[in-house]
């Protein structure tokens, strides 16, 4: 495997790695073996991702990432394994190895799939991370501030500590202040919308924002105290278990009180967990229809239940989530929001599924020790808003908000960040006007 | 049994049945590995997505082609050097005749002269300046292990010795580019020299993955 040295973790938390073999074993399947057999080490990947893009280390290739993965797999379940290992030609993942790539595979990647365009075998080292994630957790591994964050999501309904009291006395509090309803545990409704206690905490504002829009569309939406977490720290910090409990609560809030839709945040992994693997991680279909917010904001608007005034304060660009754009698919829905409201829109270069990440994605924002190499990322977007000539960059994730917030203090960046809800909901046409 | 013989006659045989064997289980026993199934709702068809895939992979694409300009002008010029030589090698087509399905193929298009050196310029550069930038390259340094050097260097004596064996001046020459590529065919199944079938089974795992998402990347 490859030498890197520099790059052991700095603790000495005892390392199971028979542990982090069984799961790695559990994980593969036919789609991440065919992955891990076609790498032709041809190293295009590191052109496309962000991490390498900002610093030129070549540690920071997502191919590498395939590597404690491969090990194992050419070990244990490859066709041929048996013979590799009797020939001696299969060495065993070693303590070592996974002190060695402990911040790769959690530090330095988003899991944002811009590595997947590029790669000429399609390879998803996305999938390949979070499955590798999840065995480095079950060695002992893992950045302990994103493993808190799960434990508290765990323990106490959310990464950030909000319980149902405090959304209870949040959601009063907001609602009483912006003078507008936010129904929280009605016993039927059409509508479950959740939210990310990013939002909650840092910028309330968003959740108001919601309320308004969802209200003045006249939909029959609820919070609800028993499902209210749209982030999934269980899946960024490789928390099996965790993962499953935060998709458990939201699928049974929905299903007591029988809603159709399950509205998802600003949040781009919540979304990609919940719409994509939520059934998956759950082990059955879900009974509902999962939606992003632009997406069913865009439906609204398309049913002609949302005016807007114009937005013509300044130039705005927009900065596509990957899980929500290019792992989601959802990337037509906020240009489809913003054609006829921003007066002044201005398309990034790349843009759409091929944006570059804001630097925060994958539970990266989470982690203390990556802040300086997630400040250098944000210089790509940095450079990419300047490039059109725009003062505000609109977003529709409120993780990466944070991020790209983070930075901008950090780097002394003077550009404005935005959230697509709530310049949407300050714009409303006031309803007689309407 | 001179040692000619045992190159172009058991040996031969011997080396083909490694390779598809060796090939045919390599996928077999991967695609028996399987996958549980995507239980979430799909936007669109994950076949059409995979075929997508399929498709768009063999090019850059994405806004990437001036980052990739060089793995994509030296990938193109060997791999399609490659192809031609083998397919279309005036010995070659004679050999696939004689020795392997026994048929005339009149209408199967032989290389002139030109043709080859032309082929083989292209396959050689291609190799040639992929392997500098392995050997330079410090990402590609970084991910390189042993494997790519010995299918690099096997894949070069084998176009070597071929082109040695050109004018089939001497049978001792023949022999010694049959005998590269028998080693050549023997390593194949158990190399990334795979990659010329396992690119198909990723590709179409990745497309059909997101495509029924509604993009394929």
């Amino acid at each position: 495997m490859t030498d890197m040295p520099g790059s052991i973790a700095p603790d000495n938390r005892p390392v199971d790695v028979a542990a982090a073999v069984a799961k790695m074993e559990a994980l593969i399947g036919s789609h991440l073996g065919s992955y891990l057999d076609a790498c032709v080490h041809c190293g295009q990947c590191a052109q496309a991702c962000h991490f390498h893009e900002a610093t030129q280390d070549p540690r920071h290739t997502p191919a590498l990432k395939l590597q404690p993965m491969t090990r194992v797999w050419r070990r244990t379940k490859a066709p041929f394994a048996g013979l590799r290992k009797a020939l001696g030609l299969a060495p065993e993942l070693t303590e070592q190895d996974l002190r060695d790539f402990e911040p790769l595979i959690f530090d330095t990647c988003t899991m944002c799939a811009r590595c997947t365009v590029v790669c000429p075998m399609a390879i998803d080292v996305a999938s390949v991370v979070a499955a590798t994630r999840q065995a480095f957790v079950a060695a002992g591994l893992g950045p302990p501030d994103l493993l808190q964050a799960a434990d508290n999501a765990r323990d106490k309904g959310s990464p950030l500590g909000v319980t149902a009291q405090v959304l209870e006395d949040r959601c009063e509090w907001l609602a009483d202040e912006h003078e507008t309803e936010i129904p929280l545990d009605k016993p039927k409704a059409e509508v479950l919308l959740t939210i990310s206690s990013i939002e909650l905490m840092k910028y309330p504002d968003s959740v108001v924002a919601m309320a308004k829009l969802l209200n003045y569309a006249g939909v029959d939406w609820t919070l609800s105290s028993k499902g209210y977490e749209s982030t999934n720290f269980g899946v960024l910090s490789g928390k099996g278990d965790v993962a499953k409990i935060a998709v458990n609560r939201i699928v049974e809030a929905a299903e007591s009180i029988g809603v159709r839709t399950v509205v998802i945040p600003e949040c781009g992994h919540a979304y990609g967990v919940m719409r994509w693997s939520g059934a998956n991680i759950l082990g059955r279909p879900l009974p509902f229809e999962v939606v992003h917010i632009t997406e069913y904001l865009a439906a609204l608007k398309r049913q002609g239940r949302l005016a807007f005034a114009p937005y013509a304060k300044s130039a705005v660009t927009y900065h596509d989530p990957c899980q929500i754009s290019r792992r989601g698919g959802a990337t037509a829905d906020a240009r489809y929001l913003l054609d006829g409201f921003a007066t002044d829109f201005r398309e990034m270069t790349p843009t759409g599924n091929y944006n570059w990440c804001c630097g925060g994605g994958g539970g990266v924002q989470a982690m203390a020790r990556a802040a300086d190499v997630r400040h250098e990322v944000f210089r790509i977007k940095m450079a990419q808003v300047e490039a059109t000539g725009a003062p505000a960059l609109v977003s529709a994730c409120a993780n990466c908000r944070l991020t790209m917030d983070e930075s901008k203090a950090a780097l002394g960046w003077d550009k404005e960040l935005l959230s697509i809800v709530e310049i949407l909901a300050d714009n409303l046409v006031p309803k007689r006007a309407a | 049994m001179s040692l000619v013989e045992l190159i172009e006659g058991p040996l031969w045989w011997l080396a083909l049945t490694v390779l598809l064997l060796g090939v045919g289980w390599r996928i077999v026993a991967l695609l028996m590995v399987g996958k549980p199934k995507d239980l979430s709702v799909a936007r669109r068809s994950g076949i059409a997505g995979a075929l997508e895939a399929l498709l768009l992979h063999s090019v850059p694409h994405g806004g990437n082609l001036g980052r990739t300009l060089y793995h994509f002008m030296t990938g193109y010029l060997f791999h399609i050097g490659l192809f031609v030589l083998v397919l279309f090698a005036a010995p070659h087509v004679a050999f696939i005749e004689k020795r392997l399905i026994g048929v005339e193929m009149p209408w199967w298009p032989e290389l002139p002269r030109w043709g080859f050196i032309i082929a083989a310029e292209a396959a050689f550069a291609g190799l040639i300046l992929l392997y500098i930038h392995r050997m330079t390259d410090p990402v590609k340094r970084a991910l390189s292990d042993i494997d790519d050097h010995i299918g690099v260097w096997l894949t070069f004596i084998a176009m070597l010795t071929g082109c040695l064996a050109l004018q089939e001046a001497h049978a001792g020459l023949r022999a010694l580019h049959m005998l590269s590529v028998e080693a050549l065919l023997i390593y194949f199944p158990f190399s990334r020299l795979m990659h010329a079938f396992t690119f198909a089974i990723s590709r179409s795992y990745t497309g059909a993955t997101y495509g029924r998402r509604g993009f394929t990347p």
